[in-house]
């Protein structure tokens, strides 16, 4: 075949694929109409694109290295753009990123900008110089860049391992999606899902690499935008009349603002805030009282308990009861530390909500400053982050030639795009409706979805309204709301059927399944390229290279896996934690490496180390989680943004070390000639 | 007629040009932008506050422009040191 023809061939095949897909859907509609229950229609959606996933890996199976490792380096720009936003979009992005935007307004663009400008810095630093190089992974380019007289090794191993660090924190958070989902949509156990959804990443990638994954990611990208785009432009069309939501949410900007204003001055909302007022005044007080007041807190649970019992109270009540005296603190010091948490959590819900479009809201100029300070940070941490994470700088190899890696990350800037301008636009219709509709409605006519989403996971309730001032209308202060409903439940707030819902499913599965694989192959091919390869065993055979590939890809799966079914921390911030790594310790060594001929091996492995330990130490410092303390911060920046120190650390000590070292071997000169070459 | 060696000088020195440009252009958008997005918050052009209009969808618009721009001028850059290398090889010829 001609290489000519080949885009073509794939725009005909994928063209195909679209319309089934579209068939697919319209099917699935007429089975709802029909009657068949709701579950049924979830299990048919989800397990037909895992088929459909399976068969492109399936046949796109490969032992070839190139093929393997780089997809024979023959990816159209366009196609390879659309692979690269699927890479991209994760489940971080689909489902994670509405919710923060509906719950922080301004503040959550912070992600929206971080996480498409860092795309210039690909295109314009990175990309093309990688290609340009052309062998199969990060390490290879820094190995060859900081090469030097005792050989390449420690920088190898040295971005080996960051590549691991970074790439692994980010699958455990797609695998963790994946089950959150199957279990979310079929009713399956958290942990069964998560291997479900493993076993369709494995049939993907095992068998042939980054030739399979990226025909799969292409088909992925088509569901995501397809699921995500059709409840969006439905809700665009019923609010404001046109069915675009990129210009439409203008009017609805301004109706919310509006509708904002007129809240926070409602008299039932003060109401209801200054009842949550009193609530956080109660847990002070009984804070101030311990121990004595945990005592009688918990006789007074027993006691209450028992009424109910020997009186004639109903088995619910009872239940309350004895669930309530169970969770009681079981020290005064738990007792301290829950009732601080529950104290702040209603003083927080007694504050009335900010404008969603103003930037960095707060009582006064300097919390307003922190705000900004942290915005910026964020930004600055996710946009070098993007230029420097492993499993997306791969794509950069696998296009026919450097002007084609140029063109391709304009199209996968584009195809991203498609989504991210979308998201803002959703949280703000989303919101209107709740205001609108939902605000100010009877407690007991209160929307079917309402229900169905606060009775999915009674523990962690997605929605939870109480009638706090006992009127018997919904006041806006009296909705709590888990970001990550948002995008699930779109569908039913805009009064569209359950297949619709189902699509949903399907696109945030495509979502985590697309990321995962590409961070999959990137692990093993960092232990089975870089480290079997090129350091343990450098005469293997091509066969035995890509054989060790796949076993090390199962293992690496297994392992991830596992580690996502303790299901710790949300998803949001396992990701941008690796964002401030990956930037702290590959970027300054990447763009020096190109555009500074002096730097130097010492150099680079100094700025690596000092840029990843900084980073990793502010985490350690000032995340409470990971038992620092948020009174440790520095300048009040929050943990997750550790990169903004991590990257002028690394940059500093690579530039430091690097001229008190000799200037690197002619070698490695030669190869920044060619580098800058056209 | 220029040597080899002037050639890729001088191709790198355009190269570092148009990329420092459109970088000082990605930088001002991104953080001159956010850093007066409350003094900026005020202008509001066709019902859009003008910081959040940029932060949601024209700071995005302007990174694709800055990469369709780098794409395009880096091929015509690719182009003329071509043209450069052939002429100088003709000449040499």
């Amino acid at each position: 075949m001609k290489p000519e023809h080949f885009p073509r061939l794939l725009a005909r095949y994928f063209g195909l694929y679209t319309i089934g897909f579209g068939m697919l859907l319209l099917a699935l509609s007429v089975l709802e109409q029909e009657g068949v229950p709701r579950f049924w229609l979830g299990y048919l959606f989800l397990f037909t694109t895992i088929v459909v996933y399976a068969f492109i890996g399936v046949f796109s199976r490969t032992a070839d290295v190139t093929e393997y490792y780089v997809a024979g380096r023959r990816v159209p720009a366009v196609f390879n753009g659309m692979a690269t936003a699927a890479d991209w979009i994760s489940t971080a992005s689909f489902i994670g990123l509405a919710g923060g935007l509906y719950l922080q307004g301004f503040d959550g663009l912070a992600y929206i900008m971080g996480w498409t400008g860092g795309y210039c810095l690909v295109a314009l630093l990175i990309a093309p110089y990688l290609r340009k190089f052309g062998q199969y992974t990060l390490p290879d380019f820094l190995a060859a860049r900081y090469a030097g007289r005792s050989g390449s090794n420690t920088v190898r191993i040295l971005a080996v391992a960051a590549t691991l660090i970074i790439s692994f924190t980010y699958v455990v958070a797609q695998i963790y999606g994946v089950g959150l989902i199957t279990s979310r949509f079929t009713g399956i156990d958290f942990s069964v899902g998560i291997f479900l959804g493993l076993a369709s990443i494995l049939v993907c990638s095992f068998l042939g690499g980054m030739r399979a994954i990226t025909w799969t990611q292409i088909a992925q990208y088509i569901i995501i935008i397809v699921a995500f785009m059709i409840p969006v432009m439905w809700l665009s069309a019923k609010q404001t009349g046109v069915p675009v939501p990129q210009i439409a949410y203008g009017s609805a900007v301004a109706k919310l603002t509006v509708k904002e204003k007129e809240l926070a001055v409602d008299p039932k909302e003060q109401q209801v805030r200054a009842l949550f007022r009193e609530r956080a005044a109660q847990y002070d007080q009984r804070i101030a009282a311990l121990p004595k007041s945990w005592d009688e807190g918990r006789a007074e649970a027993r006691r209450n308990l028992q009424d109910l019992q020997t009186g004639n109270a109903s088995l619910i009540e009872i239940k309350a009861a004895s669930r309530a005296l169970a969770d009681y603190p079981k020290s005064p010091e738990e007792a301290k530390r829950v009732w601080l948490a529950a104290g702040a959590a209603d003083l927080a819900r007694a504050q009335p909500p900010y404008l969603h479009t103003e930037p960095f809201p707060g009582p006064d100029a300097a919390t307003s400053d922190i705000k900004r300070n942290n915005f910026l940070a964020l930004v600055f941490c996710l946009m070098l982050g993007t230029a420097a994470l492993p499993h997306l700088l791969v794509r950069s190899y696998t296009t026919p030639s450097v002007s084609e890696s140029r063109v391709s990350v304009f199209w996968a800037l584009f195809f991203i795009m498609l989504l991210y301008t979308a998201l803002p636009a959703l949280a703000v219709m989303v919101k209107l409706d709740l205001y609108t509709s939902l605000v100010g409605s009877d407690f007991t006519h209160l929307p079917g979805w309402v229900t169905y989403w606060a009775n999915i996971d009674k523990l962690r309730p997605m929605i939870s309204i109480m009638d706090i001032n006992n009127d018997g209308l919904v006041q806006l202060a009296e909705i709590a709301i888990d970001g990550d409903m948002i995008v699930l439940a779109t569908p039913e707030i805009a009064g569209l059927p359950y297949v619709i819902s189902a699509l949903i499913a399907a696109g945030a599965l495509a979502a985590a399944l697309s990321t995962a694989d590409g961070l999959l192959l990137t692990i093993s091919s960092a232990l089975s390229h870089d480290t079997y390869f090129k350091m343990v065993d450098p005469a293997a055979s091509s066969q035995k290279r890509v054989t060790i590939s796949k076993l090390l890809l199962l293992v690496v799966a297994l392992l991830a896996a596992y580690t996502a079914s303790f299901r710790s921390g949300d998803i949001l911030s396992l990701v941008s934690a690796a964002f401030s790594l990956a930037a702290s310790t590959l970027f300054p060594a990447l763009v020096l490496g190109i555009f500074w001929k002096r730097a130097n091996q010492q150099g680079a492995i100094a700025g690596m180390l000092t840029g990843f330990i900084v980073c990793v130490l502010y985490m350690l410092l000032a995340n409470p989680a990971l038992g620092g303390a948020t009174a440790n911060q520095w300048f009040h920046i929050a943990p997750v943004s550790a990169g903004v120190f991590g990257v002028p650390a690394g940059f500093a000590a690579m530039c430091i070390a690097t001229l008190l070292t000799p200037p690197p071997d002619e070698d490695v000169v030669k190869l920044i000639h060619q580098l800058r070459s056209p | 007629m220029m040597v080899a060696d002037t050639i890729a000088l001088h191709y790198w020195r355009r190269v570092r040009r148009l990329t420092l440009a459109l970088l000082l252009l990605w930088f001002a958008i991104t953080f001159g932008v956010i850093f007066f997005a409350r003094e900026l918050a005020g202008v509001v052009v066709l019902g859009w506050p003008v910081p959040f209009y940029m932060a949601s969808q024209g700071a995005m618009l302007i990174y694709l422009l800055i990469i369709g721009t780098y794409a395009l001028a880096m091929k015509k850059i690719d182009a003329q040191a071509q043209r450069q290398s052939q002429a100088q090889a003709n000449h040499e010829a």
